[in-house]
């Protein structure tokens, strides 16, 4: 027997420890479970790519001089050249902050509506949330409002896109697909109120929108960071809680309510993370298209795991990101190409690969 | 049913002769029907302006919405029959969005200039997205469901977006070509636009129409079609040339219109029944009075300005989309 107090590594029939996974259990808090190797490798290797893009992005982005790698990791805390904090605290970190922090925050809500849906292919710019946010930040721009204001107004967008796709997918209960399908819908009426109100906008509004609403980080300061990273602070523990729901719905409604998941209440927490997670990356950079989409696939192939796994899904989609954004600022420096184009240029053929790959 | 039937027919023509006159007198200068009257029958009674407007603008963007508006509710409707899918839908199923990406890179990376060039890239564009969304959509299991059907063209759709826009962006003049076609709808085009595609249309209508029987035998399951004498490979490539070309001409012309070719069909539907022979006809007689309406709304919305028939119809569509997927019978498809 194991011991009464203590946390001890047990399992019945002794510890089984295999090169797959590492069944456990412990007795206080009694909790037990298994470490997939793999999942954890591929969690460790995903956050180091993102942190080392990072690195590269305050090291070589915005401006012409590039600051040698030795220097970077002090420079962030604060010690180096006048000139080079200038250059790294001012230029480049918010940017770079800025765009970790968004990938991570689509990657994540990507992963939470992939297994809500059930739905490889579902993803918060394809159901309509992103869309939401866009109609109400560009109906911000053009009320006039500007910086906290707009944010918060996308963030209410998002969040009513969310319940109304919950709501109108609603009929005795919810099904994933009933939700995709409704989204979908919804996303267009969210695209044409927000071409009616380009439209209708002064010009040098419409402008600003339109360099919005293609996914930009250009120009992006310390306020565009603090909301999404407040919003990745809270929302994130909370989307560690709801795991337990998560997997089961992936499972199918009939199985999780098997394993005693309340079906409908997971899913609309759930969807309400996601959106909310979704709602502040977009408030932030614009819908910066196919990164929900894309990161999550790429995490769950890389873990080899029945679903998308959500926190490495962030750092895959913060990579990507910043990867994208390097790219548009470094590469095609002739045309100052929006970032959402470079992460569309990038995501489909993951797309591809995946649909072409698919079973299900 | 057979009454029902021609009263749909007898009714959507006379609704839409009375839409043409109105789409001819209501505009950002309202125009009397006695002056539109005279100024169709005898120009020069009233006074140039007026026949000049009537004749002119008005009267191409009429015919311009009309025979858009039927490839894509021919379109729709041939889509609907062919994938077995309630939910088949020009746009929604990225077709449009193909052609639209073809007609924007033939006009960057070869510099196309014509309506007669750009078509074939059209075409092109058009039939290349149909047969990745239909590839992608089909695959595993199931067979192509309609909500897999759906996100593949969705996906297919923001991709080729937003490559379009990329392109776009890339060549300022392109952009700006780009621009006034996506959004210009049905605005700008002059009598040989409309002379230019009728060829095209008349093909793809004659070739939809042709495929109505067969498309009755498809309804009731592949292999019962194989027993009535149907070969499944051609009649599916002959429904999918005739949805490749009226989706393609539509879109050269008008940009990308939503939804049109997913609501027409489902509300002749309702009149006709499943028989593809009457719900041809209708869907092409139909998705015109739509397509006025929306027009004929937008410019009377928000005048003077004028708001895209696109977006009149999307917002008009929408609904009628979230309201059919409700629908449980609908959903188990």
């Amino acid at each position: 027997m194991a011991p009464k107090s203590g946390r001890t590594v047990s399992a019945p029939g002794g510890l089984r420890l295999s090169r797959r996974r590492t069944a456990f259990r412990l007795v206080r808090p009694a909790v037990s479970g298994t470490v997939r190797t793999r999942v954890l490798v591929v969690w460790l290797a995903l956050a180091l790519t993102a942190f080392l893009s990072f690195c590269l992005a305050v090291g070589i982005g915005a401006g012409d001089i590039a600051v040698p790698f030795g220097e970077i990791l002090p420079a962030l805390w604060g010690s180096g050249e006048p000139a080079t904090l200038f250059l790294v605290h001012e230029l480049r970190l918010p940017r770079a902050v800025v765009a970790v922090l968004t990938g991570a925050a689509f990657g994540m809500a990507g992963a939470l509506f992939q297994s809500i849906t059930r739905n490889p292919l579902a993803s918060p710019d394809m159901l309509g949330i992103t869309q939401g946010a866009g109609t109400a930040v560009v109906a911000a721009i053009v009320l006039g409002f500007t910086g906290l204001g707009s944010q918060a107004l996308g963030l209410a967008g998002a969040l009513t896109a969310g319940l109304l796709i919950y709501v109108l997918a609603w009929n005795r209960g919810t099904t994933g697909y009933r939700i995709v399908l409704v989204g979908i819908g919804l996303s267009w009426i969210c695209v044409s109120v927000t071409y009616y109100l380009l439209s209708r906008a002064e010009q040098y509004q419409a402008a600003r929108a339109l360099g919005w609403l293609v996914g930009n980080l250009n120009e992006r300061g310390w306020d565009h960071a603090r909301p999404p990273a407040l919003a990745l602070a809270v929302l994130v523990p909370v989307v560690l809680l709801l795991t337990r729901g998560q997997r089961a719905l992936q499972l199918g409604d009939d199985v999780a309510i098997g394993l005693g998941v309340r079906v409908q209440r997971a899913r609309v927490a759930l969807l309400l993370c996601g959106a909310a997670l979704a709602a502040f990356a977009t408030a932030a950079a614009g819908p910066v298209l196919f990164v929900a989409l894309a990161a999550p696939r790429l995490a769950q192939r890389l873990a080899r795991a029945p679903m998308p796994p959500v926190t490495a899904s962030a750092w895959a989609g913060a990579t990507l990101v910043v990867v994208s954004d390097l790219i548009s600022q470094r590469l095609l420096t002739e045309t100052v190409l929006p970032v959402g184009v470079v992460t569309g240029a990038l995501g489909a053929p993951v797309l591809l690969w995946h649909l072409a790959r698919s079973r299900t | 049913m057979t009454r029902q039937r021609s009263l749909l027919i007898t009714g959507a023509v006379v609704v839409l002769l009375g839409l043409v006159l109105l789409s001819l007198a209501v505009g950002s200068r309202a125009i009397p029907l006695a002056d539109v009257a005279r100024a169709l029958t005898d120009p020069a009674s009233v006074d140039p302006e007026t026949a000049a407007i009537v004749r002119g603008t008005r009267l191409t963007r009429t015919f311009v919405a009309i025979l858009a508006a039927a490839a894509l509710g021919l379109a729709g409707a041939v889509m609907q029959g062919l994938t077995r899918n309630p939910l088949a839908d020009p746009g929604l199923l990225g077709v449009s969005a193909g052609a639209a990406f073809g007609i924007v890179a033939s006009a960057t990376l070869l510099a196309a200039t014509g309506l007669l060039t750009t078509i074939w890239f059209a075409f092109g564009g058009a039939a290349l997205a149909a047969v990745v969304v239909y590839a992608l959509g089909s695959r595993g299991r199931g067979g192509a469901s309609p909500v897999k059907l759906a996100l593949a063209g969705v996906a297919l759709t923001y991709l080729l977006d937003s490559l379009t826009s990329g392109l776009a962006l890339t060549d300022p003049e392109a952009l700006d070509r780009y621009r006034y076609w996506s959004a210009g709808s049905l605005t700008g085009h002059s009598n040989e636009t409309v002379l230019t595609v009728l060829p095209f249309l008349a093909l793809g209508a004659i070739l939809a129409f042709g495929t109505a029987p067969a498309l009755n035998s498809l309804a009731l399951g592949d292999d019962v079609a194989v027993t009535l004498g149907r070969r499944l490979g051609p009649t599916r490539l002959r429904a999918a040339i005739a949805v490749t070309v009226l989706t393609g001409a539509a879109v050269a012309v008008t940009g990308p219109i939503v939804f049109v070719g997913l609501v027409v069909p489902h509300l002749v539907r309702m009149v006709t029944g499943p028989d593809h022979r009457w719900l041809l006809p209708g869907a092409a007689l139909v998705a015109p009075c739509l397509v006025l309406v929306a027009d004929i709304l937008g410019r009377v919305v928000a005048r003077p300005q004028e708001i895209d028939v696109s977006l009149v119809a999307a917002l008009l569509g929408a609904p009628f989309f979230i309201a059919l997927v409700r629908r449980r019978r609908v959903a188990e498809l």
